[in-house]
């Protein structure tokens, strides 16, 4: 597939953010036809090299050429001129718009009176076609799921011209049912020239797509090898630079029914419809599915975000409370799936996040008052005891980087001693050593500890089945507001929790199972 | 042109934004110098007289810190306000309503007032002027807690429902009988006036009220847990309502706190200096205050010297015109383009400006 020009040629690119070094003299190429695979941990500096790469950032030196034309430093317009085409990890898309203005907003020119909808719905059309990318050009970007969102961010740039694919951790939002799709489009895109760049830090992801694997390790690339060649070990010391130890699963002992939902409903969209299950102490039940289909109204009403309408939800026989400070009194403790802007206040400091929950306790306040030292101790310990790398308690959160914010979030929810750990999308987005970490703490809440120390239970959300498969006890699977039975993990395969992720049906969810 | 994120460190962040603002006001007066030469007058008498008529001797000093007196605690109710995301626009109406509280608990109304001893007057009085002003911003916060009115079309709209309560109130139940004819209310009993700091000069006590208001809402911020909640939900209020915090609660102790200090503001101003209510007793205090808490960057004790600024510069500019003849309006503009220069400063402190 090689030919004389590359789609892409980076030469000594070096980028530095104050004493930090996030690209160190990176030199890579990529072919017309081929995905290169960057892979890294979080922080390893994938995201500021691709961000030179489409011109949000000046790099401090070195040059890139496009097609073997130089491109010009910082100008997202000649990278797109250049064909190079963008999808970020966090959507940029407007929600209040269709599918067919977001993908327009940009290429129209704001004076004329007639839009060139369209030929850009036939293009949609075309894509759909050749690359397998059928989406609603009328539907609301709103109402859309993630997987259908990333689409758009993909149609956007084919519509562009884009011949380079650039693609920042573009599973991370994805079931492994959506990403298996995603790669289909992948594939077909490539075989009709495209080029890719394919940016993760799943190793089993970058073997089964790239042709080639470039792994950055604190902001220096490390190695460079063709996929046919790599090995999962191999790559995963390039890119951690130190090899894992397997975590160690304690048996677990399951003790009396803990949360007991009976034919829960609630408003809004999407919604509960009859949600029966009950978890026990001790015990990991996961609820599998594919986002947006009711998962997070389940998360919301265990934090009392959202009020129950009708059936009931019991909390070691008591009624659920309606508010999330009752919630947190009554021995909940809330994982949120959005950790950076839900789970903390970013720019309040690590010490005033972590006692944030626990406002009205007379360990942290005082008559009104916030006791400093003893807040600020308790920081310090849960940041020591949860191993979250940060300059101090004294800094603003905001500057943590995911795995941090989520340990330190872990470290508030662990430190009450809750009940029931509502876990959602724990470890979504995270580099292995933190996911390990976080794991390792969900498992041994779930033990108890010496005497009179009661085990939690654990309704860990999530869209990774290679987790739910790794903790869970129990799995059930949510699909269109609706949860199947939770049958025991041995009782589900890969194939039969895909099907009931995208069962229509009540009798198809349980047939499934 | 782009910007990007500087890696920051909070102890050097707060010496970087003094820097910038400095040199923000630096800026300033070079613009302005253009505008003075433009005016053609010679730009280094025009900043001599500037200068002196706001700082340059005691009586400029008095002049400059009694306006700077009501300016510190409007500021104060921006402040407070804006940290929670509270937008009250409505400080100017919320001074009005205090002053005329404050005349209505401690004004002669023809005869002699209330009989009561001087202090408790005096502590009603003060009471009366807050409870006018919080009430006013809660009618703001209560329809934007559960009405999702926006409040700043409410506080703003609710400035002109008062000064027309006010003129009503001046030319009817509260007209002075004494003032033949003139617009303004009766005015405070003589005992109930704040007393003057320094003999010969109109600088009051208020003015240690205002700087002591500066350090308990800096204190009520970084101490209690009202002020750690107001600071969540003006960050994330997502977040603060997700982790527990009293959302609702905090609102309406904000917006107490806030219309609280424009009262004050109101009062602090008829005992201090007009000893009556009158149409034209405030030239837009509670705009300016706003204009404050932002160049102050939302810090309660950086509040006091922007207020003096302020203050310094709308007192000079008097001298200013009197001096080389040129608009008093200047002051305005050095206030206006200081208030931007500081914006961008301090923006500068955070990200780095790339031109390519």
């Amino acid at each position: 597939m090689t030919e004389a020009t590359p789609a892409l040629q980076l030469s000594g690119i070096t980028k530095r953010f104050g004493a930090l070094v996030a690209n160190d003299n990176i030199s890579l190429r990529l072919d017309k036809g081929e995905v290169l695979a960057l892979l890294g941990e979080n922080g390893a500096g994938k995201s500021t090299l691709v961000s030179i790469l489409f011109g949000h950032y000046a790099a401090d030196a070195g040059a890139i050429t496009a097609f073997g034309k130089p491109l010009p430093a910082a100008d997202p317009k000649s990278a797109l001129a250049a064909g190079i085409g963008m999808v970020h990890q966090h959507f940029a898309l407007a929600n209040n718009l269709s599918v067919l203005d977001n993908v327009l907003i940009g290429l129209e020119p704001l004076w004329r009176l007639r839009s060139h909808a369209a030929p850009v719905r036939k293009q949609l059309a075309e894509a759909a076609l050749r690359f397998g990318l059928a989406i609603n050009p009328d539907a609301l970007v709103g109402s859309l799921s993630v997987g259908e969102k990333q689409r758009v961010e993909i149609l956007k740039a084919l519509v562009r011209g884009a011949k380079v694919l650039i693609l920042d951790e573009p599973t991370a939002v994805l079931t492994p049912l959506e990403s298996a799709a995603l790669f289909v489009t992948l594939k077909q895109m490539v075989r009709q020239g495209l080029s890719i760049i394919f940016i993760s830090h799943k190793l089993d992801e970058v073997l089964q797509i790239s042709d080639r694997i470039a792994v950055l390790r604190a902001g220096k690339l490390v190695a460079e090898c063709a996929t046919a060649d790599a090995t999962k070990p191999q790559l995963a010391l390039w890119m951690v630079g130190r090899t894992l130890t397997p975590s160690v699963h304690p048996t677990r002992q399951r003790g009396a029914p803990l949360l007991q939902l009976d034919a829960a409903c609630t408003a809004g969209h999407p919604k509960l419809k009859s949600v029966s299950l009950t978890l026990h102490a001790g015990e990991i039940v996961a609820i599998a599915g594919v986002a947006g289909n009711g998962q997070a109204a389940l998360a919301d009403l265990l934090c009392g975000l959202v009020p129950l309408e009708s059936g009931s939800v019991r909390i070691d026989t008591q009624p659920l409370s309606s508010s999330p400070s009752a919630c947190v009194n009554t021995g909940i403790g809330r994982i949120p799936e959005d950790r950076s802007h839900i789970g903390v206040v970013g720019d309040m400091t690590v010490w005033e996040n972590a006692v944030i929950e626990d406002l009205t306790d007379s360990r942290f306040t005082r008559a009104g008052f916030v006791r400093r030292e003893p807040s600020q101790q308790h920081a310090t310990a849960l940041v020591q005891q949860f191993d979250v790398r940060t300059q101090g308690v004294n800094v603003p959160i905001r500057g943590l980087s995911g795995g941090n914010i989520q340990k330190l979030i872990l470290g508030r929810v662990l430190s009450r001693k809750p009940k029931l750990i509502v876990a959602n999308q724990p470890t979504w987005g995270l580099d292995v050593g933190a996911v390990a970490a976080i794991h390792e703490r969900l498992v041994a809440a779930c033990v108890p500890v010496g005497d009179g120390s009661t085990a939690a239970g654990v309704l860990l959300i999530s869209e990774d089945l290679e987790e739910i498969m790794a903790l869970a006890d129990r799995i059930a699977v949510m699909s269109r507001g609706q949860l199947s039975e939770a049958l025991p993990k041995a009782e589900w395969t890969l194939a039969s929790l895909g099907l009931a992720m995208t069962a229509t049906t009540d009798q198809e969810i349980t047939r499934a199972a | 042109m782009r910007l990007e994120p500087k890696s920051a460190h909070a102890k050097s962040q707060t010496r970087a934004i003094a820097l910038a603002s400095l040199s923000a006001i630096a800026f300033t007066l070079v613009i302005v110098s253009l505008l003075v030469i433009w005016a053609g007058a010679p730009v280094f008498a025009a900043y001599v007289a500037l200068f002196k008529g706001g700082f340059g001797d005691v009586f400029a000093w008095s002049e400059t810190l009694t306006r700077a007196t009501p300016l510190i605690l409007t500021g104060l109710a921006a402040t407070v306000a804006f940290k929670a995301k509270l937008w009250n626009i409505g400080a100017e109406g919320q001074l009005y309503a205090g002053a005329l509280a404050a005349v209505a608990v401690g004004g002669l109304h023809g005869g002699e007032g209330f009989d009561l001893a001087t202090p408790l007057l005096f502590v009603l009085m003060i009471l009366a002027a807050m409870a006018a002003g919080a009430a006013l911003l809660m009618f703001a916060a209560i329809l934007k807690t559960w009405g999702r009115v926006d409040e700043v079309v409410v506080t703003l709209l609710m400035n002109f429902i008062v000064l027309l309560l006010v003129s009503w109130m001046l030319d009817g139940p509260m007209k002075d009988p004494t003032a033949m004819g003139w617009p303004q209310s009766v005015a405070l009993k003589p005992e109930l006036e704040l007393t003057k700091l320094i003999g010969q000069t109109r600088l009051h006590t208020g003015l240690l009220i205002a700087v002591s208001a500066s350090a308990i809402v800096w204190a009520i911020f970084r101490f209690t847990t009202f002020g750690f909640a107001a600071r969540a939900v003006g960050a994330n209020v997502n977040a603060a309502r997700f982790l527990g915090l009293p959302v609702a609660r905090t609102a309406m102790l904000t917006a107490l706190l806030s219309g609280g200090l424009a009262g004050l503001a109101g009062a602090i101003e008829v005992a201090g200096r007009t000893s009556y209510v009158t149409l034209d007793m405030s030239p837009g205090y509670g705009y300016s205050g706003i204009v404050i808490a932002m160049l102050a960057a939302l810090n309660p004790l950086a509040v006091v010297p922007a207020a003096i600024f302020v203050a310094g510069m709308l007192v000079g500019a008097d001298s200013m015109s009197r001096a080389v003849g040129v608009p008093t309006y200047i002051a305005d503009v050095i206030v206006a383009v200081s208030l931007v220069a500081v914006l961008v400063a301090t923006m500068l402190t955070r990200y780095r400006l790339r031109w390519k």
